[in-house]
C-alpha cells in the first residue's frame, strides 16, 4: 500500500504561483470576486504565502540593500500521518484513507468549520456563499470527481456551506489506476502525480510513494535540508520541505 | 381534591389566569423582534453563511460566543438548585423553580446557536447518525442533549404535585384547556403517602444526577477549544474555568430573574432579603474563583512567551481586543465591590454627607465625562507638566479617581438595597461573562499561526440573531410562568411545616453565656 508524499525544495521555488494557478483549474475552485477575498474568503488549496507571515511590520523583503532576501512558501494540503482536523470533524466527513490521503467528501459535511478551526496549517477552506461561477468560467468546469458509496470529494463543484481542501489531485490518482488497468499493466505510482507537480517551472515539487525507499520522495525526505512545517505540534505532515541555501 | 392555603391561592395560581394588556404587549413585542431574527435566520440560509461577518481565520464568531454564554447560562438553575437540594438549605425553596426554568430556556436557545453556526443545517442529525466517537462536538451533542433531558425531568418532578393543586383549584373562570393541560401533567397525583415517597426519592436522586452532568457540559464545551492546538486554547485550565464561568454567571442570570418575577408576581412575601444574601454569598465566592482563574489564565500565557501564544495575549492586553477585555475586567471588579465592600462599610457611615447617592452620581457623571474626553479624537495630544504622561492617561487616572468616589460614597445605600446591589452585581456578571467568551474565542480565532491575522466584526445579521436569541429566552419565560406557578407551591407549604416544628424544638441554652477568655492558655473569668 503506498503513502503518498510531496517533497518541496524551496531552494528551487520561483513563487511563481504557477501551482496556485494549476491547481484552481484542476479542482474547480470558485474564484470569489475582489471583496469577498479582501474580508479573506478567497478559496486557495495551494497558497504561496511570504515568510514571516505575520511580521511587526507587514514587509516581505527583509535585510538592507546589499542583503535583502524575500521569502515565501507554498503551502498545500500537508497530508498529515495524524491529521488534528479529522479528529474533530462530527460526522466522519474528513477521514484519512489507507494510503495516507486525508479525504473530504462534501456530501457528509455539516459546515460546523470544527476542521478549519483545528488545523494549524489553516489550509481548510470554507464555501460561505454558493461559489460563483460566471458562464465564461463555467465553460471550462474540470468535468472529473470522486464518489465511492454516495460521497462526493475532490474536483466536483462544491455546495454552499460546505469546507473544502487540496485532496492531493486525488481524482488523478484514481484515473491513473483505471489507465493501467485498461493497458493490462500494474499501477506504477510515477502514473500518478497532482496538478501543480506536473506544472511547477522550476521542478521544485516531487510527489511519489514514501513506502518505497528508493522513490524520489523517500530520497529526498532523508536530506539533511529535509523539515516540516510545525513539527512541534505533532501532526506529521507529508508534505516535507527542503531549506533553502 | 388537595388544598391550597389562601395566600399561596392568590399570589401564586391567580396570576395565571389573568392576563393584562402589559403581558400581551410585551409578547408581541418580543414576538416581532424574533420573527425579525426569523427573517434574517432565511436570509443567511439562502445566502449562505456570507452574510456574517465570519471570514478566514475568524471561523468562528458570536454564534460560538451566543453558545457558550447560553449554555453557560443554563448552569444556573439545574446545578444551583441540585446543590441546594442535596445540602438541604431551606432557604431554596422559593427560588428554585425559577432556576430551573432557566436551565431549560436556556439549554434551547443555546442549541439553536449551533443551528445558526453551522453550514448545512439541513444536515444536523448527521452528528447522530454518523457520529465520531473522538469529536469533542459529539461529545458535546450527546452531554447538552443528557442534560437538557435531564433537567426537563429535574424541572418537571417537583411540577407534580404543583400540577395537581392547580387542577383541584382551577378558578372558574379559567378556559377548558388549562384543565386538561394540569390534569395530564399530573398524571393522576393524589398526594398520598406513596406518592410522596416516591417523588421525594426521584427529586433526590435526580439532584445528585444532574451535578456530575452538568460539569461535564461545560467542561466538553471548554474542550472543544482546548483540544485543538490553537494558540491560546490549548490549556488544561479551560474545563474548570469554564465550568466556574458557567456558574458564575447562571447565578447572575438567576438572580435578574428572580427579581424581575418577584416585581411582577408581587412575590415579596416568598423571595426575601434571606434569598438575596444567601446566594449573593455563592456569587462572591465565584466572583473570586473567576479572577483566581482568569489571573492563571494570563499569567501563564504571559510568562511563557510562546511564539504563537503571546500575539493573542497581546491582542487581548493591550491590542485590538483590550477595550472588551478591560471592559470584562472593570464589570467584575465593580460587582465584586458591590457584593463585597457594602458588607464592610461601617454603619455609622450613613451619616456622613459626602456618602450619599447623589454624590455618587455626581461622581460617576464626572468619571463619564473624563472617559469620554480621554477619548475624544484629539486635535494635538495634549501633555501634562512632565511631557511623558500624555493628557489621555491623565484622563483616565482623573476618571478612576472618580469611579472609585462612586464606588465609595455609594456603599451606605448599597448595604440599605440588597436586591438593588445585587442586580447591579448581576448585570455585571452577566454582560462581563459574554464578554469573557468573546474574549476567548475571538482573540485566538483572529491570530492563528500560519494565516495571515486579520480582524473580526460582526455583522448586523449575526447582532440580529443574537437580539432575537435574547428576546426568545425572554419570550420562552413569559409563556413558561403564564402556565406554571413561579414558585414551587407544595415546597412552600413543606417549608412552612418545617419551619413550625423548629419552632416548637427547645433548645438547650449552652452551659456559660459569658464567653470564656483565654490568655496563655489559662483561663481567666
Amino acid at each position: 500500500m503506498p503513502r503518498w508524499a510531496m517533497v518541496i525544495d524551496l531552494d528551487k521555488c520561483v513563487a511563481c504561483q504557477g501551482c496556485s494557478i494549476a491547481c484552481r483549474q484542476e479542482n474547480n475552485t470558485p474564484a470569489v470576486g475582489p471583496d469577498q477575498a479582501a474580508m479573506g474568503r478567497a478559496l486557495r488549496w495551494n497558497d504561496v504565502v511570504p515568510l514571516p507571515l505575520n511580521a511587526e511590520e507587514v514587509s516581505e523583503i527583509s535585510g538592507e540593500h546589499a542583503t535583502a532576501t524575500v521569502r515565501y512558501l507554498t503551502r498545500p494540503c500537508m497530508h498529515c500521518d495524524n491529521p488534528p482536523c479529522i479528529k474533530v470533524c462530527p460526522v466522519q466527513a474528513t477521514y484519512v484513507d489507507e494510503e495516507g490521503l486525508v479525504r473530504q467528501d462534501y456530501n457528509r459535511c455539516i459546515g460546523c468549520r470544527f476542521c478549519t478551526v483545528a488545523c494549524p496549517y489553516g489550509v481548510r477552506y470554507f464555501n460561505w456563499e454558493e461559489p460563483p461561477w460566471s458562464p465564461e468560467l463555467a465553460r471550462h468546469i474540470n468535468p472529473d470527481y470522486v464518489s465511492e458509496n454516495g460521497s462526493l470529494e475532490g474536483p466536483a463543484v462544491r455546495p454552499k456551506g460546505v469546507v473544502e481542501k487540496c485532496t492531493f489531485c486525488i481524482h488523478r490518482l484514481q484515473k491513473a489506476r483505471q489507465q493501467a488497468e485498461t493497458e493490462g499493466r500494474e499501477f506504477r505510482a510515477e502514473d500518478y502525480r497532482p496538478a501543480c507537480v506536473e506544472t511547477c517551472t522550476a521542478q521544485a515539487r516531487f510527489f511519489g510513494d514514501m513506502e518505497d525507499p528508493n522513490s524520489t520522495v523517500s530520497y529526498l525526505a532523508r536530506s539533511t535540508r529535509a523539515f516540516r512545517i510545525l513539527e512541534e505540534v505533532g501532526t506529521h505532515p507529508k508534505v516535507i520541505y527542503l531549506r533553502e541555501g | 381534591m388537595l388544598k391550597v392555603e389562601a395566600q399561596d391561592r392568590e399570589t401564586l395560581m391567580e396570576p395565571l389566569f389573568r392576563a393584562g394588556s402589559g403581558f400581551y404587549a410585551l409578547a408581541l413585542l418580543l414576538l416581532a423582534v424574533i420573527g425579525w431574527g426569523g427573517f434574517v435566520y432565511l436570509r443567511q440560509i439562502t445566502d449562505g453563511l456570507g452574510v456574517t461577518g465570519m471570514q478566514r481565520p475568524a471561523y468562528w464568531g458570536v454564534y460560538m460566543v451566543n453558545f457558550v454564554f447560553f449554555i453557560g447560562i443554563s448552569h444556573a438553575g439545574t446545578l444551583i438548585s441540585a446543590i441546594l437540594r442535596v445540602t438541604q438549605a431551606e432557604w431554596r425553596r422559593p427560588i428554585t423553580r425559577i432556576a430551573e426554568a432557566i436551565t431549560v430556556v436556556a439549554l434551547i436557545v443555546g442549541t439553536l446557536q449551533i443551528l445558526f453556526d453551522i453550514g448545512r443545517p439541513d444536515r444536523f442529525l448527521f452528528v447522530f447518525v454518523y457520529g465520531r466517537l473522538q469529536s469533542p462536538l459529539l461529545w458535546d451533542a450527546v452531554s447538552v442533549t443528557t442534560y437538557f433531558l435531564g433537567s426537563l425531568t429535574y424541572f418537571y418532578l417537583p411540577l407534580i404535585p404543583d400540577m395537581a393543586l392547580l387542577r383541584d383549584n382551577l378558578p372558574t373562570s379559567a378556559p377548558p384547556w388549562r384543565l386538561q393541560l394540569y390534569r395530564l401533567l399530573a398524571l393522576g397525583w393524589r398526594g398520598n403517602r406513596t406518592q410522596w415517597l416516591r417523588l421525594e426519592r426521584v427529586i433526590a436522586a435526580m439532584a445528585v444526577i444532574i451535578i456530575p452532568i452538568a460539569v461535564s457540559v461545560h467542561t466538553i464545551i471548554s474542550w472543544i477549544l482546548a483540544t485543538t492546538v490553537q494558540p491560546g486554547w490549548h490549556s488544561t485550565v479551560f474545563g474548570p474555568y469554564f465550568v466556574v464561568g458557567a456558574i458564575f454567571s447562571g447565578i447572575g442570570a438567576l438572580f435578574i430573574a428572580m427579581t424581575i418575577m418577584r416585581s411582577v408576581f408581587h412575590l415579596e412575601a416568598y423571595i426575601t432579603e434571606k434569598q438575596y444574601r444567601y446566594l449573593s454569598y455563592l456569587l462572591t465566592t465565584m466572583t473570586v474563583i473567576w479572577f483566581y482563574f482568569t489571573y492563571t489564565e494570563h499569567l501563564i500565557l504571559a510568562a511563557g512567551q510562546q511564539e504563537a501564544e503571546f500575539p493573542v495575549l497581546a491582542s487581548k492586553l493591550w491590542g485590538r481586543y483590550a477595550p472588551g477585555f478591560w471592559f470584562m475586567v472593570g464589570l467584575m471588579v465593580i460587582a465584586f465591590w458591590v457584593l463585597v465592600l457594602p458588607g464592610l462599610s461601617p454603619e455609622r457611615w450613613r451619616r456622613v454627607r459626602v456618602f450619599q447617592p447623589r454624590f455618587a452620581l455626581a461622581s460617576a457623571v464626572s468619571a463619564a465625562i473624563a472617559v469620554t474626553l480621554a477619548f475624544l479624537p484629539q486635535a494635538q495630544p495634549v501633555t501634562a507638566g512632565t511631557g511623558m504622561v500624555s493628557g489621555r492617561t491623565v484622563l483616565l487616572m482623573v476618571a478612576i479617581v472618580f469611579a472609585i468616589g462612586t464606588g465609595i460614597s455609594v456603599l451606605p445605600w448599597l448595604k440599605r438595597h440588597i436586591v438593588a446591589s445585587t442586580v447591579i452585581a448581576s448585570v455585571c456578571v452577566v454582560v462581563g461573562m459574554w464578554l469573557e467568551r468573546w474574549t476567548i474565542i475571538v482573540p485566538t480565532m483572529t491570530h492563528p499561526r500560519l494565516i495571515a491575522w486579520a480582524g473580526y466584526k460582526p455583522t448586523s445579521t449575526e447582532w440580529a440573531l443574537t437580539v432575537a436569541s435574547f428576546a426568545l429566552f425572554a419570550f420562552l419565560f413569559l409563556i413558561l410562568f403564564k402556565l406554571f406557578p413561579p414558585v414551587s407551591v407544595w415546597e412552600i407549604a413543606e417549608g412552612r411545616v418545617v419551619d413550625e416544628a423548629q419552632a416548637q424544638l427547645e433548645v438547650p441554652l449552652p452551659e456559660s453565656s459569658t464567653p470564656v477568655r483565654r490568655g496563655w492558655g489559662i483561663a481567666r473569668r
